[in-house]
């Protein structure tokens, strides 16, 4: 039997708090991960006879069925909990919630949650490990891991690359996550976007800030998209589709600011003539699917290493 | 309230506010009033009957004045009855409460004012004082009987937590009251500006919370100032949080507006990094706001561009606290807390146990009209002795509030009151 590499937290609620040293230990793990991903028997044992519970009070596909899927893999019993299935909506509060589910005694609960805390409320009250599927716009550490996974397989290394982060940061937990793991390994990393989705502070979270693509992408090895949502788009935040697509939506002629060898991602779903054009999402430097199929493998790497942590583990 | 027994004082440093005077001596209570104190520790004579307390050097004062307090009474007694806040009150030596106007019914209507004044005095330990909505049902829109309300006791005007926003409304109310001597107390903060749940800026941005900007305050500060130059009606901004409404209230004060302002106990005592992961008891409105605000707000304080501390108790019960740092209600209780975490500024020589004390009782009684905030012959005898030294702490437990929402949660203070009278009368007592 392989043993896991110690991972000193009982539960993964953010990047923040977690050491260099923390996140290489999952990369390594996930590199593995992504081996067992692509044979054909893709089943471990890991985690036989281990509970895995994913709370989603947020609407999500890609997530959520990667966390299954990343379970399942491990050999664990994985239940789905969504919102509209269950009793949050006839008033139960969070924690009341979590003392219901912690009394199934499951092993490990993944959550989702539109409010930024809510992930660490619940955690307080339950004696399982609790991992952060993303918890409003605070952050969602799995989502983070994965971009470092795909940049780390692509580039070699991630200290001293150019990560341009562009579009919604005022809402977005997966630019936090990324500006702080990015940071803890090493990479310059830049905030690009309308002064109006930009939230105050960033340069002291170790980001430098541009409001223009040309400026913020250039030299740029990695150009990051995040998802503008639609409720945002009219007028709120910025005027409208069509503007903001001009100005900072990803296109050849704003990705040409970049390096040659730029790579382009996106934690999805894409709004496809929104905040980037079709041919870039689909092009050759685009890195999107890749993200995707090493979701899986972080996520399971991340069971892993907390599995190891649990009584009787 | 004149029936109690004489109350004689001895061995007390006498500490008045309102002159600013120290001594070591005694004091003399009868018929509810201050009857004699001097420098002797003993008196000349002890008056017939008269129950001796013997202070052995701690500080005597006049009992606080809040004028900032939430009491469920009427409509959400399971949060904070006039009992249970008086309880909190006498316990922490505030001895005048105002209650603020956002109750179930609200307090629009004179005959609401007059059943909270009987049913305070036949349920509270110490005076509670109601103050009046300044708009009908506390919408905002018209104005509610100013002269009628003040008839009936109301001590002044607010819309409480609500900023009251539109500018026809403020001018029209300010003109009004003015030629009634009312006084307009405003929650100084843009709602539209004031959309997020903590102060904005870098810890916020790391928390993913939105934030509220300074200006939310500054914007709704300077509008009333203008309107009350043209109106020259009274005014009180409730609570400011930041180092830039200190330099507006500076210069109204300069030209002579009729203008006071508060700070609430929290964002003189914390700031927006006590709020760590995520802890929804330091959810406040005014938020919490960085600490060079706070250190603004204390010298603004010892200044005396801040005219009043205010605890801005507001009890919360655990369904609305407990909840994501977003979806919780503002608010922390503080009647009982707020005098030992003004004295945590003394000890830390941020300001003096005189100015503190002073706009804890004889500022605010200024504003009010009332007699109190003195130790003075024939004031009210509304009295606190405390040892500002002796160190304790916080059991949310043990606290008198029915909600035990503090941010002083298992804090280490120092200052416990020994003894309470209102009125000459002994509402807190504890022995030793």
């Amino acid at each position: 039997m392989s043993t896991t590499p110690r991972f000193p937290h009982r539960h993964l609620l953010g990047i923040e708090g977690l050491s260099p040293h923390d996140i290489t230990t999952l990369l390594d793990l996930a590199d593995r991960a992504v081996e067992v991903s692509r044979q054909v028997e893709k089943k471990k044992t890991t985690l036989r006879g281990r509970t895995q519970i994913n709370l989603f009070f947020e609407a999500s596909t890609r997530t959520q069925s990667s966390f299954e899927l990343a379970g399942k893999r491990l050999g664990a019993d994985v239940m789905n909990m969504s919102v509209a299935s269950s009793s949050i909506k006839k008033g139960e509060t969070l924690i009341d919630t979590a003392m219901t589910l912690n009394a199934m005694r499951p092993d490990l609960i993944v959550v989702r949650h539109h409010a930024a805390g809510a992930v660490q409320l619940l955690a307080r009250k339950v004696d399982c490990s609790v991992i952060n599927a993303g918890d409003g716009a605070h952050e969602h550490p799995t989502q983070a891991l994965l971009d470092a996974l795909t940049i780390r397989r692509n580039k070699g290394d991630i200290r001293g690359l150019v990560v341009a982060i562009c579009g919604d940061i005022l809402h977005s937990r997966v630019a936090r996550s990324n500006m702080i793991l990015l940071n803890a390994l090493g990479a310059e990393v830049r905030a690009v976007g309308p002064a109006t989705l930009l939230p105050s502070g960033l340069e002291r979270m170790g980001a430098k800030v541009f409001t223009s693509m040309k400026e913020g992408l250039k030299g740029a090895d990695i150009v990051m998209m995040l998802r503008l949502q639609r409720e945002r788009m009219n007028g709120s935040f910025v005027p409208s589709v069509k503007e903001y697509f001009r100005f900072y939506g990803l296109d050849s002629e704003k990705l040409a600011y970049a390096k040659p060898d730029a790579l382009v991602m996106h934690p999805g779903p894409m709004n496809r003539g929104v905040e980037i054009a079709s041919d870039i999402a689909d092009g050759a430097q685009s890195l999107i699917r890749e993200q995707v199929e090493m979701g899986v493998a972080v996520r399971m790497a991340v069971l892993e290493a907390l599995a190891s942590n649990l009584p009787n583990g | 309230m004149t029936d109690s027994p004489p109350v004689l004082i001895r061995d007390a440093r006498l500490v008045d506010p309102a002159s600013g005077r120290e001594q070591r001596g005694h004091l003399a209570v009868a018929n509810g009033v201050i009857v004699e104190m001097g420098a002797g520790i003993d008196p000349v004579a002890v008056p017939d009957g008269a129950r001796v307390v013997d202070a052995n050097g701690r500080v005597l004062a006049p009992g606080l004045v809040d004028m900032r307090a939430f009491v469920g009474e009427p409509g959400a007694e399971y949060r904070e009855t006039l009992a249970s806040a008086g309880r909190a009150a006498a316990a922490g030596g505030v001895t005048t409460v105002v209650c603020m106007p956002e109750t179930d019914p609200p307090v629009d209507d004179p005959a609401v004012v007059d059943f909270l004044i009987r049913r305070a005095r036949d349920t509270a330990a110490v005076r509670m004082l109601p103050a009046a909505a300044l708009t009908k049902g506390l919408h905002g829109a018209e104005m509610t009987e100013i002269g009628l309300l003040m008839e009936a006791g109301a001590v002044f005007f607010t819309d409480g937590t609500r900023a009251l926003t539109d500018p026809l409304v403020m001018r029209r109310a300010l003109t009004y009251a003015r030629d009634f001597g009312a006084l307009i107390v405003q929650h100084v903060e843009e709602p539209r500006l004031a959309g997020g749940v903590m102060n904005e800026g870098e810890l916020a941005s790391r928390l993913g919370l939105p934030g509220i900007p300074r200006e939310a305050e500054t914007l709704m500060l300077e509008r009333d100032l203008r309107l009350v130059r043209l109106t020259r009606g009274r005014y009180h901004a409730a609570m400011i949080s930041c180092a830039d409404s200190v330099e507006i209230v500076r210069g109204a004060k300069k030209a002579g507006l009729p203008v006071t302002c508060g700070v609430s106990i929290n964002s003189l005592a914390l700031n927006e990094n006590d709020i760590g992961p995520y802890r929804t008891f330091l959810k406040l409105s005014p938020p919490l706001r960085h600490e060079d605000d706070r250190t603004a707000v204390v010298a603004a304080l010892a200044e005396g561009v801040i005219d009043v501390i205010v605890s801005d108790h507001d009890p919360q019960d655990v369904e609305t606290k407990r909840r994501p740092f977003a979806e919780a209600a503002n608010g922390a209780i503080g009647l009982e807390t707020m005098l030992a975490v003004g004295l945590r500024l003394v000890h830390a020589g941020e300001i003096g146990l005189v100015p503190l004390l002073r706009a804890m009782s004889t500022r605010p009684a200024d504003i009010l009209g009332l007699p109190q905030g003195r130790l003075e012959v024939g004031a009210p005898a509304d009295l606190i002795l405390f040892d500002p030294d002796e160190p304790f702490v916080l059991d949310p437990g043990k606290l008198q509030s029915i909600c035990k929402n503090t941010p002083f949660d298992e804090a280490r203070l120092q200052g416990v009151v020994h003894l309470t009278t209102v009125a000459g009368r002994i509402v807190h007592e504890i022995a030793g």
